[in-house]
């Protein structure tokens, strides 16, 4: 899988809080919560954002609560990837749980800046800076949620299972 | 091989004889819970699915206590879809209205969790239940729209960070102040996707209410769960709420672990964590002058009774400085009625404190206290971060509930040696 677009640069520590304010949590609506996406860390990210842009962040991206409406408000907004050096583990599994594909990086998180355009391979974990070619290294997609991905999320993947026989 | 009790459930439950750390794991859930913000995504997943009944009615647990009594249409049409979702399918476990406490309070409090299971909930601080011995972790909605319509979720095996804790606390130190100090000394990302298991000797006379509180903030750290080897004192606690079903695991004494922290309880102050985050943590003596215009005491992390006690004890007699908010809010049902029974509700309100019925409150800045721009809370729940309360510009501390009664009379953070 391949993705292009513009970086929004966010810091360390991320927090669901701060991606989608508790006070917005009144619906499930993507769309609905995708209006309030960093409502107060950045309130021009909904009316700016563009489809295929990248959030690259610091360290434990997506910490603090479970709420999946953090990752769903991120996906509907347009957003098709997210670059940081680590995630919080529940963010984690529901970025890739609703078919939101991350990628851990050590080094462009230092090196790409706001507005820098990138061009990024899923399956290779490569990104590539398009303004001046240079390539950065990330750890590659465990198979297993590469294979959520493939399947569209968690919710397709497990229709398949339970169409073969393997959950109960 | 040698394993933690963390292992030893979850290969139990993944009908294995061994697990190790990075295993992906396919693991049968016992317990399964939601909430009024998460259970409604997570019901939308199940549909999706499109499974006629959910795996075990009596082995899902709805709770509306985040946005209860529901505090606008939006949430009243969350509420409802849920209540629906729970009478269509008959779910034994779903409260509201009178019925309703915080659910990582009234789930140990009915006897729902329990000693070798594995529970999980959408909801970041489903790990409360480790206290009991349990593998307990938090999810999205998505993951538990599966274990809806399956039983089962998948799982990485973590790693486990065992933390030694000895030696006797101070009268005012206790389970929220050791958990702040880790935080602080190990930052919000030092257990991230591992287990922090609590032993030594201070945990072994430590009562339950406390090791709740410890396992409740493992997430704040970054942990996957935070665990307790059960005990004589789980035993009691277990033996009141339930007959059957508990399973008591202990870690063999040569079970790996991928680091061991220490720490000594005997030297701790009250710790307060300063804006914005968990692990920004000072000893009380150190806080200098904060002045506060609202105090919270409750939460999962500190609504027992034990904690409504302890507040009583410093707010008996005393009143809330002039101009400050002082809410408090009982985790429960069962414990606010035991809190009027006890006297302890009348002294808060001759403190001059708002008494709010069993819910999430003002922890997470939705509903009930809801901070200004420029306003300080110290509040006993676990995380501080920007705009947590409330308007971003806001300010949260986190501490005990000793010193939350104190600061509230003293109308700046404090302990009750000050007063």
């Amino acid at each position: 899988m391949m993705f292009q677009g513009k970086i929004w640069k966010l810091g360390d520590d991320i927090d669901t809080d701060l991606i989608i304010p508790a006070r917005f949590l009144n619906v499930s609506e993507a769309s609905e919560l995708a209006r309030n996406c960093f409502a107060d860390l950045r309130p021009e990210f909904a009316s700016s954002v563009r489809p295929g842009d990248v959030i690259v962040a610091g360290g434990n991206f997506g910490c603090g609560s479970s709420r999946e409406h953090a990752p769903l408000a991120i996906k509907a907004s347009g957003v098709s990837l997210i670059i940081a050096r680590s995630f919080a583990r529940i963010f984690y599994r529901n970025a890739f749980n609703i078919g939101l594909p991350l990628l851990e990086s050590p080094e462009a998180p230092k090196e790409l800046a706001e507005g820098d355009e990138v061009r990024v391979n899923l399956a290779a974990g490569s990104i590539e800076r398009i303004d001046d070619s240079r390539q950065f290294a990330s750890s590659p997609v465990p198979d297993f949620m590469a294979e959520i991905i493939k399947a569209g999320g968690l919710v397709p993947y497990t229709i398949e299972r339970i169409r073969k026989g393997e959950a109960v | 091989m040698p394993m933690t009790i963390t292992e030893k459930i979850l290969a139990e439950h993944a009908a294995r004889k061994t697990v190790s750390p990075g295993d992906l794991i396919q693991v049968k859930v016992d317990m399964a819970l939601a909430n009024d913000i998460t259970a409604p995504i997570a019901i939308k997943v199940f549909n999706e699915i499109g499974r006629e009944t959910v795996f075990d009615r009596d082995a899902v647990a709805l709770v509306a206590d985040h946005f209860v009594p529901n505090k606008d249409i939006a949430s009243a049409q969350q509420v409802k879809f849920v209540r629906e979702f729970a009478r269509r399918h008959d779910i034994t476990h779903y409260y509201e209205g009178g019925d309703v406490g915080i659910e990582h309070v009234i789930l140990p409090e009915k006897g729902l969790v329990l000693p070798g299971q594995v529970v999980i909930g959408a909801d970041s601080h489903t790990c409360t239940y480790g206290a009991l011995g349990a593998f307990s972790t938090g999810v999205g909605s998505t993951d538990l729209g599966v274990i809806m319509a399956t039983g089962e979720i998948w799982l990485k095996v973590p790693p486990t960070i065992r933390v030694n804790i000895e030696g006797t606390p101070s009268p005012l130190v206790g389970g929220k102040d050791i958990i702040l100090h880790l935080i602080g000394m190990i930052g919000v990302e030092g257990a991230r996707y591992a287990t922090l298991e609590f032993g030594g000797e201070t945990v072994r006379r430590m009562p339950m209410y406390q090791r709740l509180t410890m396992a409740n903030m493992a997430i704040e750290a970054g942990g996957k769960n935070g665990i307790f080897e059960p005990d004589d004192i789980t035993r009691a606690f277990v033996d009141e709420r339930s007959e059957t079903g508990a399973i008591y695991r202990m870690s063999d004494a040569d079970a790996r672990y991928e680091r061991v922290v220490t720490i000594d309880a005997a030297s701790l102050e009250p710790q307060v964590a300063f804006p914005h985050s968990p692990a920004n943590v000072r000893n009380l003596s150190e806080c200098g002058d904060v002045t506060l215009d609202q105090v919270f005491i409750g939460s999962c992390t500190n609504g027992s009774l034990e904690d409504l006690r302890d507040a009583a004890s410093v707010l008996k007699g005393k009143r809330a400085a002039r101009g400050l908010r002082l809410i408090i809010i009982p985790g429960s049902p069962k414990i606010y009625r035991e809190a009027v029974r006890e006297g302890i509700v009348e002294t808060l309100l001759d403190a001059n404190a708002v008494i709010g019925p069993p819910c999430c409150g003002p922890c997470l800045g939705g509903h009930m206290g809801i901070l200004a721009a420029g306003e300080r809370a110290l509040a006993t729940t676990n995380r501080n971060f920007v705009g947590r309360m409330g308007h971003p510009e806001s300010e949260v501390y986190l501490s005990n509930p000793f010193v939350a009664a104190a600061s509230a009379v003293l109308g700046k953070i404090g302990g009750p040696g000050e007063l």
